[in-house]
Formats: C-alpha cells, structure tokens, sequence
C-alpha cells in the first residue's frame, strides 16, 4: 500500500495538516501536497476508471502529463470537472470525487466492456453506428453520450471570477528550471526585460530531485541563490502558478495564472490569463517521462519512474513497500537509489538494454540492487492495485522467467522534450537517434516578421537530456543577447552542445509480444488506445498519423496525448515499415493544457458581458417601465407598457395616441455624421443615388446609400447645415458601418478630395415629437418659430426651445406633423423631462420602436433591414424617384446596371391587404404553380413588413413580388409556417393618408 | 436650461485604485493637416503647441493630442467650448478644416492611486512601462473604444458617452 513516510518531504510542511475528502471520504495530507500526493499518502491508489473499458486507473504521473487522476473537485458554484490531481494543490476543506464511474468506484458495472474489450477496437464507432443512418440521432449518440464524458458539467454559474491582464518583455522564459533561470539571468543580465513563467508553485524543475550539484553548488543553495538574485532585479518578473500554453505569431503568448486555485474563495480572481508580447521567447520547458508498453501498464500501482522519485522526495510518499522498476535508460535508476535512500525496497532493476553501465547503474548496483538486464515485464499481475510483475526477456516472446511480488512498478521509456510551445507556431522537429525523441530544429525556428527566430529552445526541451549539457546549453544559447539565434550555431545547422545521454528506442515489451499482450499494453490511458488498436487502424489502412489519431482517439483526451503520442507514432511507424521521421507528428495546437473556460471570457460575463449603448434618456425609459429591445447594441424601448397592458396593447395604445394627440420618441442612437470641405458635396453626391450638392441651405433630403454592387445599404434624411457642411442621418445600426465607409472612400480611393468627417451621434440627444399637437408642444416650450410658414416640412432651424439649445428637424417618419429636436447629450435627460411635462395637457405619450415600425409601415415607408437584406436594389423598393438620372456616376450606379438587377423581371415592392383582415405571418412567401427541382413549392414573392395597424383596425404588409407594381388588384396567396395559407390582395404601400395631409399641415 | 450632466453624473469607487466620472469637459475634434496657421490656431484655442505623434499637450485645464495624422483631441473647460472654437476659426479661416463639439459625446474618467496603471493593464493592450509621460493612446478598454494619457498622478480615459456605464463597471471590476 501507498503511505506517508516518517522522514522527509521537500514540499510538504508537516506542522501545517490539511483535512481533505476524495468520495466522502475524509482524509489528511499537508500544506505543499499535490491532491496526488495526498491521496497516495492515504493509499488511494484507485482514483478514477477509464474512459471505454472503465479499467481501474491510479496516479501514473506527477505533473500536467497526468492522464488518469482526474477528479471532479468542488461543488456547487465551485464544481470543476476533469481537475488533474497531480498538479492540484491541496488546501483545507478540499472536495473531490472520482469520475466516470458507475454506480461506485470500486464496482463498476462499466467495466463489462472491458471484457467485451474485443468487441470495442480502434474505429469501433465509425463501424458501428454508421447504420440504420437514423438510429445515430436517436439511439446511439445519447447512449454514448451517457456512458462517456468525463467530469459532470457545472449546472450552476460559476462563483469565481477571472480577468485577464496584458504584459510585454524582451524575452519571455517558459519554464524555471535550470535551464530557464539560467536564461533569465543571462537575458537579464544583458539589460533586458525579462519574464519567467513557471506552471509549478516552486522554482527549479527537476533539478532538486534529480541533482545534487549545480554548477558546483548544492542544489538547494544554488537554487536559493539564484532566485534571491533575479527576484532583487527591476527586469525580471517571476510568476509562478503560471502555465505559458500557447504562442502564437508575433511573439504573442498566452500565459493561465492560477492565482486562487489553492485558495478558494479568498475575494482574489481565479485566474488570471496573460496576454504578453515578447519581443523573443525562450521555451524551457522540460521533458517528460515516456511510459513502456507492457501487458498491464495501467493497472494502478504502475507509474512514471520520475513521477515515484517525485512523490518520494517532494512529498514523503511512499508508493509501497517494494517497487520495481523497469527502464531502457538510466535515469531510473535515480528511482531505485531514492527508494532506497527512503528505506523502502526495490526488489529488481529489469532493464530492457543488454548492458547497464553508467554512473547511476553501478551506484545501483553498489547499493545493492538486484539489475537484471534483457529483461521486461510480460505482465503485471493485479486488478485494482499491482500484486507483483511476471519477467521476461526483452528480445523474447514474453515467456515468464520469474514472478516478483511488487506494490508498484516504476517504468521509464526515455524522456520526450516538450517541444509543443516550439512548434505551435510552426518550429520543426528532427528525430533523434541518441534519446529517440523528436527535439527541436534550431535551423528550422518558427519566425518573427523579419524572418529571425521567434522561440529558442534551452534545457531538456531542447534534447540535452544531462546538467553538463543543459548549463553549457543556455551559456551557447542567444538568449543573454537579442542576435538572430543562427549566427551561433554551426555552419551544418547542428547544435553545439550534445547530451551525453543515451536512450534506445523501446516501443513494446517484450519486443515480440503476442496479441493477447498487447492487447493490454495501453498507449493512451484516458481514450483507452492500446498497441493492438494502433496496429488494428494499420492494418486497416491507415497511414497518415493525422488519420490514425482521430480513428483511434490515440492522444485525443484531455492530457493530449502528453504521455502516448511518440510511444503511438513509434507502433504505427513499426506496423507501416517505416520510419518514425516518415510518420511524424501530429500537429501541436494551443492549449499546452486545458484552460478553463472562464478564463478566456475573463471579465466578460453579467453585467460587462458587452458593452451596453444606452442614450442620455436610457435612465428615463427604465423607471417608467420601458420594455427594450437590442438595436445593434442600443438598447431602445420597445413600448412602454402600463400597468396590466400586453405589451401589443401597449403599443396599439402608443400609436392611436401619436396619431391622435401626440407621441415623444426617444431617437438619439440615430447616425449623425458631419461631412465638411470643399468636395463635401461632390463626395455626398457619390455617397448617395440622389443629389445632395444642390440642396440648399437649411433645407433636408431624404437619400439612399448603396453598395459598389447596387444593393442598397443605408438611408436617412441629409441636412445642408452651411456651405460646406453637411449633415448625414443614418439607420440606428448603421452610424458606424457608414461612418467607416466615408473614411474609406475617402483614405483609400478619393484621398486627394478635401472632405472631413466626424461622427457626432452620441453628441446629441434627438426626441422625435410626433402627432397632430406637436407644434403645439413646441409652442408650449417656446424660445422659437415653429410656424409653418417658419419652419416647413424638410427644413431645419437652430434655436432655443425653454431654453436649451436646440436644432429643430421637420421631417416625419410617421406620416403625422413632426420634428426632431436635437439638444446637446448632456442636456438630454432634462430636454426629455420638460416634453414629458409641457406635454401633458398635449396628450403626451412616449412611444417605442414597434410603434414607430408600425406608422412607418402604415404609410409605405421601408426599414433598412426589413425591407431590405443585402440583394435588394432601390429600383425594387419603388424608390426610382430617390435616384439621380443625371449624374454620371455615384456607388452603385454602375452595379444596378446589370443585367440582372435591370430586369423588368425583378421582385418588387408593393403592399398587401389580406382579404380576411389578418395579419400575415411574418416570413411567409407568396407561392407560385408548381415545386422546384427540391420538391418545394415554386415561390413569387415574400412579406417584408406585416403588422397589425391599430389605425386601420386591420392587417397591413408589404412585401417583394414578382412583377409587383404591375399586379395591382391581384390576390395572390401566401403560405404560413404553420400550414394553410392566406389570401391577400395586391395593393399600394401607402395604407394611411395617401396624400400626406396629415404631415404637411 | 438646466446644467449639463455627465453620462454618469460623477459616478465613483474605490478599489485598490480609485475611479470617478468626471465631466462635463469640454472636447473639440480638430481634422487638419499640412495647414500653415494650425499652431497659432491650437495655441490660440488652449495654449498649447501642436502635439507630436501619440503625443499630448497638457497647458493646466486644457490640453491637445494628436489622434491620427489628420485629426487632434482638444480639452478644455465645458464652458469654453465656443470660444475656443471661434479661436479656431480666426486663424483658419478659409483653410480646409473642421472643428467640431464633442463634449457631449463622450465620458471622461480619472483613474488614480499607486496601482492605477494595473487597472488599465487589464484591459488595454498597452505597455504602461513605456508609455512616457505626455503620450497619449488610442487604443481599447476591453470592448469598446477609449484614449487615455497619465496626469497628475493617474490617468484620464476618454471613451463614447453611450458606453459610459459599461467603462465604469469594467474599470470598477478591473480595481477589485
């Protein structure tokens, strides 16, 4: 069984116990355990079942390679699924659960697949489900989608709350271990920025477990010094708790600090993600421990040879009594040595390689440790934790040759360099001979803007697998200067610095194992892909690693394939007959490791999920109850709804009153863009169908922007305001996207022009005053002549209305006599106020957006994005009149000329009674004889507009029709989504006050 | 008339670095280039020289910064705002430009204390280390548009009056 021992522990601080539970149970670690560490101290060796077979699974790894020990941890507001328990740490009141597992973890009634284990190879959902077609929506993918996933989903939102921060450096070291500390220093000492970013709590890698002697110092003295002398300079940041997981082009590198994981609930956010700009990253990030594939490799008890020497002496852990391990290189030997520096007992050294000679072996060997050589273990006896190991030679078949009875097994298949955050970004690998691995090619770097090397890689990553080499490594490295990195490599492209480390390359054990081993040998722990899987999709023709991958969901889980890729690409290589090289890698994608979602949103969530526009009078609207509606991202009120009113009523109310007395609509968030200089008119004169350059001053127009291609984009009424100053309204939506096209016509295509423009939309506040009493109202305010005489319809005039400072519009959407009333923003809200109150004995009623859509559609009026939707021209509109005829060019005018859009042929706009009085369903079209080439009914038009009018007491709509204007009279059917149809006939646009008497009085 | 009123009428918090609305402030956008009486104009207008690239003028009360390559920030009082304009006119009259009121479309913040450029750290992709005293940048508070320059011991930021709220809450949240 696994325990505490009673000496020792680097990271744990035993006068600081800590209460943690895993399934209920209550357990007890210390402060510096990892919840791996803890667990094991407690001897929870079965932690999890996996994902296909639901085999019991226990701690393999001691970092973020883990792919077994995932728990659910939290609950409630705090739950978080698939939490690797190697690189959580543990803190008071912990909670964890075991995952996928069913009804307990102990007994598992999943684990029938395990034994139906045959049935269930590589592909088998692409072979099994693909037929009846429609059993995978209704039987197979809810079935699958219960008995998998890992973690539960939280149900309730997260209690948490994440930001995200910007920094910037010369030169950003990923990884503080040897290698990375010392590029820091030397980057440092050369003067520049410099950022460290370690994933752990601790400074120092692997160097105080695996190394007594750095540089001729104590590790631990070495270590204290040099982190004393970097934290003492101004250009050195260290963050710990920080995982540096993707680098993107540019030097751009995102960086997950875990800044309250360990300390739930302290008030502090989270996480943190880090945005940094590096001018050169320096990726130091380590390697990591391959396991072998052997006949039981996963039973619990079989783990990382590092990953027991680290539970050993970081943590005091004991894995159990007698450990044996299996090795084709020597660092495993640390493992022994440490077992046996612990007190505990390592039974054997099975070492797949022929000879052990190196410094460590013979230390082993002088310690007493039994090494046996050639040899391997043909399986793994035990079911939910190991019992012992059945050895056999390496070379053979997987005769056993000797039982040796073991609680754990330790296994080193070599070291693979992280070499993910060199290649995110497109730095190549080359095979390795000497450590089998892939390492990365310094000739080959991924590339900054000027085509110098973006990532340099020191340390283990780089494939210096030995401290002499590491330390000579950084020393050769660029990383104390911001020179191109190829001015220091040798001419051949060849590193300088070579390991002294040897590591054959051991991909099954034993190398002629039959199909009933390998068939437990399992390469990937969380997807369940065995050897026999990989050699299975071989077989079945699949050649491309790429391919071979998502057939198999080889390193497809969680831990991405940290541990399985090159153990996988190695069987797929050996079973196609070619070389690892020729099969390659898979593609290394940003996450190094999960990011949780909440961190990517950052801030952006409740009430800064986005930014909200609101208008001067917003705070008005909402405490007299307005329902609002999104307008891009305005919020502008719908209706005002009164108490016990529907929202419809409400609106029905708001337009009988606007027509019969008189109605405030706040319209500020409409576009107001100021268009001034000597070509202004010419410019507006391009911008718009019609002619703006003529208009006097004083006077409005009503225009139509269009695209290059024609279709129509914007509209709104064109102010002259002095002689050469123009101002232009557009859609609510649109002030922007209109605002930009300006800019770009006139900094790309007419930049000799001299036109300037501003948007000045959100400087004024606009209440649109509607109804037969709306001068009246003005009259009540007073301060200027609104007369008729003075102020006719499409005219402007500035003034004073109860003193503020105004610019009266009469122009009107509503077919009613109305103005628009432009005040400064920071008068808005008491410009609003005295309407409301002067308009009292008026009538006065605020009206919203759907009773402002409601009188445009009344009197024929189109809406930019009803009536049109990106195909439709001003020629189908009926709009002809708003075009110039004499000009020779404005945008679009050429686009409308083609022949299609030409074509008498065309859908156009006319308006629609329906014969029963109701409102036709909005999206409805109007059918025609006969079904397309798809079995659908043929189609002649379509509703743009539908509503109830209150005025009319009926259904009015207008919409796009083939040949429309023409069909005057018509009735023509439209179909309805809920089936039937309804008759309608074809009528004018214009419903309400054909003449425009109302308006113009 | 009323007095005028800031989008948030002086909305503030305190965090680990303080926020507030200030406001009303008077603002001009100025578009010109190459003009040859534009330094007697701006000088005229708030007293400063015509600021440099990404550079801001600071003259007490009032200020200019350079927006774009054709376009500057002027500051000053509310109150102000259209006597400053016809200072411009004088100078520039004839000359192809436009100077425009934009007080009222836009909200002004003041972030202070110690640890005020942490705040802004964490929604601005900007490099306080390097940004030199009398610079300005146009750049981003998390979504929305904002310019802003240290003074006086803090920083201004200026962003589009309509997302005034959403600008405190984010600088409010970011000073937890």
């Amino acid at each position: 069984m696994s325990t505490r021992l009673a000496k020792g522990g680097r990271l744990i601080n035993r006068t600081a116990p800590v209460e943690f539970s895993f399934n209920g149970k209550r357990f007890k670690g210390f402060q510096g355990d990892t919840l791996a560490a803890g667990l094991l101290a407690n001897d929870q060796m079965l932690v999890g079942r996996s994902f296909k077979y639901h085999r019991p699974r226990g701690i393999v790894a001691s970092g973020p390679e883990e792919p077994n020990a995932l728990v659910n941890l939290g609950q409630g507001a705090r739950l978080e699924p698939n939490q690797r328990t190697t690189t959580t740490e543990l803190f008071e009141g912990l909670e964890s659960t075991s995952q996928n597992h069913w009804p307990s973890l102990e007994f598992d009634v999943g684990v029938v697949n395990n034994y139906a284990a045959r049935f269930l190879p590589a592909g088998f959902y692409y072979k099994t489900f693909i037929h009846p077609r429609p059993f995978w929506k209704h039987v197979f993918e809810p079935i699958i989608r219960r008995s998998a996933g890992l973690g539960k989903a939280p149900i309730t939102g997260d209690a948490d709350r994440y930001e995200q921060a910007y920094a910037f450096c010369d030169v950003l070291v990923i990884g503080a271990g040897v290698a990375g500390l010392l590029a820091t220093k030397a980057a440092a000492d050369a003067g520049q920025r410099v950022i460290l970013l370690e994933q752990n709590p601790t400074l120092g890698g692997r160097a105080p477990v695996d190394e007594t002697e750095v540089q001729g110092q104590p590790v631990e003295a070495w270590l204290s010094a040099i982190e004393s002398d970097l934290a003492a300079r101004d250009n050195v940041t260290i963050r710990t708790r920080t995982c540096g997981f993707g680098v993107y082009d540019h030097g751009y590198v995102l960086a997950d600090e875990r800044i309250a994981d360990h300390t739930p609930g302290d008030g502090r956010p989270k996480h943190c993600l880090w945005r940094i700009r590096a001018g050169k990253i320096v990726t130091a990030t380590g390697a990591i421990e391959r396991p072998l594939s052997f006949a039981g490799n996963d039973i619990p008890g079989v783990m990382l040879a590092s990953a027991v020497r680290d539970y050993v002496v970081n943590y005091a852990v004991s894995p159990g009594d007698r450990t044996v391990v299996v090795t084709n290189n020597d660092s495993a030997y640390q493992t022994a040595l440490a077992l046996k520096a612990a007190g505990l007992d390592v039974p054997a050294i099975l070492d797949a390689r022929d000879r052990a000679t190196g410094a460590l072996p013979e230390a082993a060997r002088a310690a007493g440790i039994r090494i046996l050589t050639g040899k391997g273990i043909a399986k793994v006896k035990g079911g939910k934790r190991v019992v012992g190991v059945a050895v056999c030679a390496q070379a053979g078949e997987g005769a056993v040759q000797e039982e040796i009875a073991c609680e754990a097994v330790a296994m080193s298949g070599g070291w693979s360099p992280v070499v993910h955050l060199w290649s995110h970004c497109g730095g190549k690998l080359n095979w390795d001979e000497t450590i089998s691995a892939f390492i990365p090619d310094p000739t080959r770097p991924p590339l900054n803007h000027d085509g110098t090397a973006m990532v340099e890689v020191v340390g283990a990553a780089a494939g210096l697998l030995d401290l002499p080499a590491i330390v000579a490594g950084v020393a050769s490295s660029g990383t104390h200067t911001r020179v191109r990195t190829e001015s220091r490599r040798n001419p051949d492209g060849k590193q300088t610095v070579k390991t002294s480390v040897e590591i054959p390359p051991v991909w099954i054990m034993p190398q002629g194992a039959p199909i009933k081993l390998r068939n437990k040998m399992w390469l990937d722990y969380q997807n369940d892909v065995k050897v026999s899987d990989v050699q299975l999709a071989a077989r079945e023709g699949y050649q491309s690693v790429e391919h071979t991958k998502r057939y198999t969901t080889l390193g497809m889980a969680t831990d991405q394939g940290k541990l399985s890729n090159i153990n996988g690409l190695a069987i797929l290589a050996d079973s196609l007959g070619s070389e690892i090289p020729q099969v390659g890698t898979t593609t290394f994608r940003p996450p190094y490791t999960p990011v949780t979602i909440g961190t990517l949103a950052g801030e952006s969530r409740g009430e800064i999920f986005q930014p909200l526009r609101r208008t001067p009078m917003h705070e008005a609207h909402e405490k007299s109850g307005a329902y609002f509606e999104p307008v891009g991202l305005w919020r502008r009120p719908y209706c005002f709804p009164r108490a016990g009113e529907t929202h419809e009523q409400a609106v029905h109310r708001e337009v009988l009153n606007t027509r019969t007395n008189l109605g405030l609509l706040d319209a500020s968030t409409l576009g107001k863009i100021i268009v001034k200089g000597p070509d202004a008119g010419r410019f507006l004169d391009m911008l718009y169908t019609g002619v703006m350059s003529t208009l006097p001053i004083g006077k409005c127009r009503y225009g139509l922007m269009c695209n290059e291609q024609g279709f129509l984009s914007d509209d709104g009424v064109v102010a002259r305001i002095d002689e050469d100053t123009w101002l232009c309204h557009t859609t609510s939506g649109g002030a922007d996207r209109i605002h930009a096209w300006m800019e770009d016509w006139l900094q790309c295509e007419w930049w000799d022009w001299q036109v300037y423009t501003a948007n000045v939309t959100e400087q004024y506040a606009q209440v649109a005053v509607v109804g037969p009493n709306a001068r009246k109202l003005l009259q009540v305010l007073g301060g200027m002549d609104v007369s008729k005489e003075a102020l006719p319809f499409m005219q402007w005039a500035g003034g004073t209305l109860a003193g503020f400072p105004v610019r009266v519009y009469r122009i009107s959407f509503s077919g009613e006599l109305s103005y628009e009333i432009a005040v400064p923003a920071s008068h808005g809200a008491a410009f609003w106020a005295a309407c409301m109150e002067a308009g009292k004995a008026l009538g006065a009623m605020p009206y919203g957006t759907e009773a402002l859509h409601i009188m445009r559609a009344e009197k024929g009026f189109i809406m930019i994005g009803d009536e049109t939707d990106g195909t439709v021209i001003p020629q189908d509109l009926g709009l002809d009149w708003a075009i110039s005829k004499k000009k020779a060019d404005f945008l679009g005018k050429r686009g409308q000329e083609r022949v299609y859009l030409s074509s008498p042929d065309r859908w156009k706009l006319v308006g629609f009674e329906t014969l029963d009085g109701s409102v036709i369903p909005d999206g409805s079209y109007v059918i025609a004889d006969g079904v397309n080439a798809n079995g659908q009914r043929n189609t002649q038009g379509r509703v743009t507009s539908t509503y109830y009018s209150p005025t009319l007491k009926c259904g009015i709509a207008m919409g796009l029709l083939h040949q429309g204007p023409g069909r005057m009279g018509e009735v023509v059917e439209f179909n309805t989504v809920l089936g039937g149809t309804v008759k309608a006939k074809v009528c004018d646009t214009v419903f309400f006050d054909k003449d425009g008497e109302k308006q113009n009085v | 008339m009323s007095d005028p009123v800031s989008a948030l009428n002086g909305a503030s918090f305190q965090g680990f670095a303080a926020i507030r609305e200030i406001g009303p402030l008077g603002m001009i956008t100025l578009r010109a280039k190459g003009l040859k009486s534009l330094d007697k104009a701006i000088k005229a207008a708030v007293g400063t020289k015509v600021p440099a690239q990404r550079r801001i003028e600071v003259n007490s009360d009032r200020a200019c910064a350079w927006m774009s390559p054709d376009e500057y920030l002027l500051v000053m009082p509310y109150t102000e705002v259209a006597t400053a304009l016809s200072s411009l006119a004088k100078p520039l009259s004839g000359q192809h430009y436009l100077a425009v009121d934009v007080s009222d479309a836009r909200a002004v913040f003041r972030i202070e204390g110690d640890r005020a450029a942490e705040v802004l750290g964490k929604l601005a992709p900007v490099d306080f280390a390097t940004l030199q005293p009398g610079e300005i940048r146009r750049s981003r508070a998390a979504q929305i548009a904002a310019a802003f320059w240290a003074q006086d011991g803090g920083f201004t930021l200026v962003c589009f009056r309509s997302v005034a709220r959403y600008a405190f809450d984010l600088l409010s949240n970011a000073a937890r």
